[in-house]
């Protein structure tokens, strides 16, 4: 087991690594002259060789590179060409926000698609068809349509709460979690529809196992069969698809927090972004790519736990 | 958005027709229903641009949020633009754009599992890398990261946004490929001296047809949400219209003419629910027709309800059997099994089978495969898979009749008094729950037995089945057993309640040769200490000599002759049952039967 743990941590650091380089060479190399951009198209040459000695631009690639790379392994990622606000302070403190979205709309998702997809597997008939049928609906209507859809409703036609912005953890968790209800209902309905799916697929199929015949023939009731072993033998799949469905929310969550007017990562990069604040971008790459690792890591020891081949094998 | 992930799709097998998967499409009315929306968006984005009535660009400052009517068909946005002129052009945007990261997508990522498939090596290796890179960071993000070079443009971004995708496609074809290069007839066509290019682009894109439009379908749906997520957030060129850009321009202007946001919004999630839609359809269809072509040689045997019963052949008892066996158990008389197809109809693979099991006595129920051995075991069970069920007939077991009731029937004897040994070992334990605690689970719950009883009883249970270490398996997981060792766990499990009648079905089969007389054996000993009928669903004489009482004889989905083994080895009636034996005679199992000189006809 720990043998298994220790190689995927060493495959997501090189894989983080990967991604860091690549990006840090597509940002730096492929956007052209990144001073000349800077202070824009009327400064003269002395302002633009100025600019990119002050950034360091001026220097070749791979030492840029390495000194960045120096920097962040202490935890430094730079500062912000515009605000001169740390990038770590300015990541971690958006991401925050974010997390508590996608990490809320993921518990949500895991709890309503195990519900939908067993009472899909055991039901049949029309129970069944209506929920495979919402359940492709909720896949593919995007994310922040949802979001734009209840805002409508709740903000305007219903005029309720403050359905925009967010409040912070720390000022109460009734008013946090009045915040940011809307943008986790909008996020998590893709994600449970999409887990849901699959785990009606694994229960029917589970359903069809041998095991699952023997121990019914010992006189076990067919609904303590399927709660004990068939479920646990669908976790693995959903939890792979769970992995997957966070991934795609926490990008679900980017577009989502625009609408709600919330204070996270969605806000920064779009900044960040528009304004060629390209510190500020690796930040957000930097985090996002240590944030899914994590997740990936920590879905694969799950599964490795769960399963008694890995564990004891 | 949150649906990054296309769906999976069946790879069809490369018998499945694809008349009949086109047919099935087409008969679906949500499948129609998107093709005639898509095709209307589709002819928008072509023409729309020349029809509109306006240019969508002009901003005109008296008409900003003017309502329709007046020459617009959608009123007029913040700007002062008609809405309708701007969503066409907004169409034709949207849908090219979408239409690049489709293409690049689809040539990167089929090539590159075509090459990968077909070549293996480095190749292989190479991809798998870059595609585990392109799934560690959600699309969004890329794509913003992606802006800071890229610049504005929307083309740009779904160029890139192709390339992500590439991998759905690359992994479709790579499986496909890899699993038709090892089809015979690829062989056939490279010795034939087809080039590998001509084997590539006919026998192997013929397979995967079907499940890269499918995926595409899909990759469009996405590549539209991820597309109008970006240009939402306001990040793309205001002078390009797209319908993420104009849903932004209507959410500013929500409180004063809400209205606004409903266009945009509409063709959004239209244009992604049809093309959803239309892929989950399609891969229905796909998986019927596959699933067609496989049903069809598995219910070769079934016939129409109702068909004719012919008299079994019986022999009459002699004194040897009568003496060892006591009174009637069960009683099975004209059981029909059938199975319910998707068309409503039912196809019947039981025929009508009489069978009459008494206290003691070990029954032989022999056949080839598909004689519905199986089913009708499984009958007397109540444990036919789904879409299976008991048409007609009686199962009388101790006087009560289990079908007449619901399924309560079967629920107070399974388990209980009746017992079953299954044919393949491994599969048929849990692989994530301990030994024990699958045997100590029925223990409980049928005898009522504290956890220390059950423990106990069934660590006594594993010693008598003959296995070394009772303590050492009983907490071992299946995987860390043998298939031998499991085999006894199984015969352990059943045995355990103390029933009246034992089903085993071909339990010596998927065993090793050395393996097989011995549970054999140990059947008959836990037969006679147990006092149980059993019932041994079996394909070899050898086995029935060895071991039965009677014997039942079936073929295709009936029972041709009946009666105690040594008449029927003496004096077959039925041709069938002679075939039987000869085929037998030519078989070099591990127990011979005790052949009659001249018995066998």
């Amino acid at each position: 087991m720990l043998r298994f743990i220790g190689r995927r941590l060493i495959a997501g650091v090189v894989l983080v690594f990967a991604i860091t380089t690549l990006a840090f060479l597509l940002l730096y190399l492929g956007g052209g002259d990144i001073a000349r951009r800077l202070v824009g198209q009327t400064a003269t040459q002395e302002q633009v060789a100025a600019k990119a000695a002050e950034l360091g631009l001026d220097r070749p690639i791979w030492e840029q590179y390495a000194a960045w790379l120096g920097n962040a392994l202490t935890g430094d990622l730079g500062r912000s060409w515009f605000s001169g606000q740390l990038v770590i302070d300015g990541v971690t403190s958006r991401l925050m926000v974010t997390l508590s979205l996608v990490i809320g709309a993921t518990l949500i998702t895991a709890l309503v698609a195990v519900f939908l997809g067993v009472l899909a597997a055991l039901s049949g008939g029309w129970v069944d068809r209506g929920i495979q049928f919402l359940t492709v609906l909720g896949m593919a209507i995007p994310g922040f349509l949802i979001a734009v859809g209840l805002v409508f409703v709740f903000a305007i036609e219903l005029g309720w709460f403050n359905a925009t912005g967010f409040t912070p953890l720390k000022e109460g968790f009734a008013p946090w979690a009045r915040s940011v209800a809307l943008p986790i209902t909008a996020l998590a309905i893709g994600g449970s529809s999409s887990v849901a799916q699959q785990i009606r697929g694994s229960v029917v199929d589970a359903l069809q196992k041998d095991y699952v015949r023997t121990l019914r023939s010992r006189g076990l009731a067919t609904s303590s069969v399927v709660f004990k072993h068939v479920l646990r033998n669908s976790l693995s799949p959903a939890l792979a698809v769970l992995n997957v469905q966070f991934i795609g929310m926490l990008g679900g969550a980017v577009i989502v927090e625009q609408v709600f007017q919330m204070p996270g990562l969605g806000q920064l990069s779009v900044g960040a972004t528009t304004q060629g604040d390209i510190p500020m971008v690796m930040g957000l790459v930097v985090a996002t790519a240590v944030i899914v690792i994590v997740v990936n890591l920590a879905i694969d020891i799950a599964q490795g736990l769960l399963n008694p081949k890995v564990r004891l094998g | 958005m949150s649906q990054e992930t296309p769906l999976p799709i069946p790879v069809a097998a490369p018998a499945a027709k694809k008349s009949g998967f086109l047919r099935r499409v087409f008969r679906n009315p949500v499948a129609i229903a998107a093709i005639v929306f898509l095709t209307l968006i589709g002819l928008a984005a072509i023409v729309g641009p020349m029809l509109a009535p306006l240019d969508g660009n002009r901003a005109d400052a008296y008409k900003i949020l003017a309502p329709a009517g007046e020459g617009s068909l959608l009123g007029y946005d913040g700007a002062g633009r008609d809405i309708f002129s701007r969503l066409l052009s907004a169409t034709q945007i949207s849908i090219s754009a979408a239409l690049v990261a489709l293409i690049v997508a689809l040539v990167i990522g089929v090539t590159a599992g075509l090459l990968a498939g077909y070549y293996k090596g480095w190749l292989d290796t190479t991809f798998t890398w870059v595609t585990s890179m392109t799934m560690a960071l959600p699309g969004i993000i890329v794509l913003l990261a992606a802006r800071a070079v890229v610049g504005p443009s929307v083309y740009w971004s779904m160029v890139i946004f192709g390339l992500l995708m590439s991998p759905s496609f690359y992994r479709l074809v790579y499986a496909s490929v890899s699993a038709v290069r090892e089809e015979l007839y690829v062989d056939a066509a490279r010795v034939a001296g087809l080039s590998d290019t001509r084997i590539m682009s006919r026998h192997i894109l013929g397979v995967v047809r079907a499940p890269i439009i499918i995926q595409a379908s899909m990759i469009m749906a996405i590549a539209i949400a991820i597309q109008s997520g970006l240009e939402f957030l306001g990040i793309g060129d205001p002078q390009t219209p797209t319908w993420g850009s104009m849903l932004a321009d209507g959410f500013d202007v929500m409180y004063r003419q809400p209205v606004n946001m409903l266009w945009p919004s509409l063709a959004i999630g239209l244009t992604t629910i049809a093309l959803t839609l239309l892929a989950n359809a399609m891969r229905d269809a796909l998986e019927r027709t596959a699933m067609a072509g496989r049903k069809k040689r598995k219910v070769a045997a079934g016939l129409p309800v109702g068909t004719d019963n012919p008299a079994t052949l019986r022999h009459g008892d002699d004194a040897h059997t009568a003496e060892r066996t006591g009174e009637v158990l069960l009683e099975v008389k004209d059981l029909r099994v059938g199975y319910d197809q998707p068309d409503g109809s039912v196809i019947e693979v039981v025929h009508g089978v009489d069978l009459t099991i008494k206290r003691g006595e070990v029954h032989g129920l022999i056949g080839e495969s598909g004689s519905g051995k199986t089913q009708t075991s499984f009958a007397v069970l109540g444990l036919l898979p789904t879409g299976g069920r008991v048409l007609g007939g009686s199962l009388v077991f101790e006087g009560a009749d289990l079908v007449s009731g619901t399924t309560r029937g079967h629920a107070a004897v399974r388990g209980k008094k009746v017992a079953y040994i299954p044919q393949e070992p491994m599969s048929n334990l849990d692989p994530m729950f301990t030994i024990g605690s699958q045997l100590v689970e029925p223990l409980r719950k049928t005898m009522g037995l504290s956890k220390q009883a059950a423990r106990e009883r069934a660590l006594a249970l594993l010693a008598r089945v003959g296995i070394p270490e009772p303590e050492r398996t009983f907490n071992a997981y299946p995987h860390q057993v043998s298939g031998g060792m499991a085999q006894r766990v199984l015969i352990a499990g059943a045995v355990s309640s103390d029933p009246d009648l034992l089903i085993a079905d071909e339990p010596t089969t998927a065993l090793d040769v050395t393996i097989q007389a011995e549970v054999l054996d140990l059947i008959r000993d836990l037969q006679s200490e147990f006092h149980m009928a059993v019932l041994l669903v079996t394909h070899n004489f050898g086995v029935v000599a060895d071991l039965c009482d009677r014997v039942s004889v079936m073929k295709e989905g009936l029972i041709v002759e009946t009666g105690p083994v040594r008449s029927i080895f003496k004096a077959p009636k039925h041709d069938y049952t002679r075939s039987l034996l000869d085929a037998m005679l030519d078989e070099d199992g591990p127990v011979r039967p005790p052949l009659v000189p001249g018995g066998v006809a």
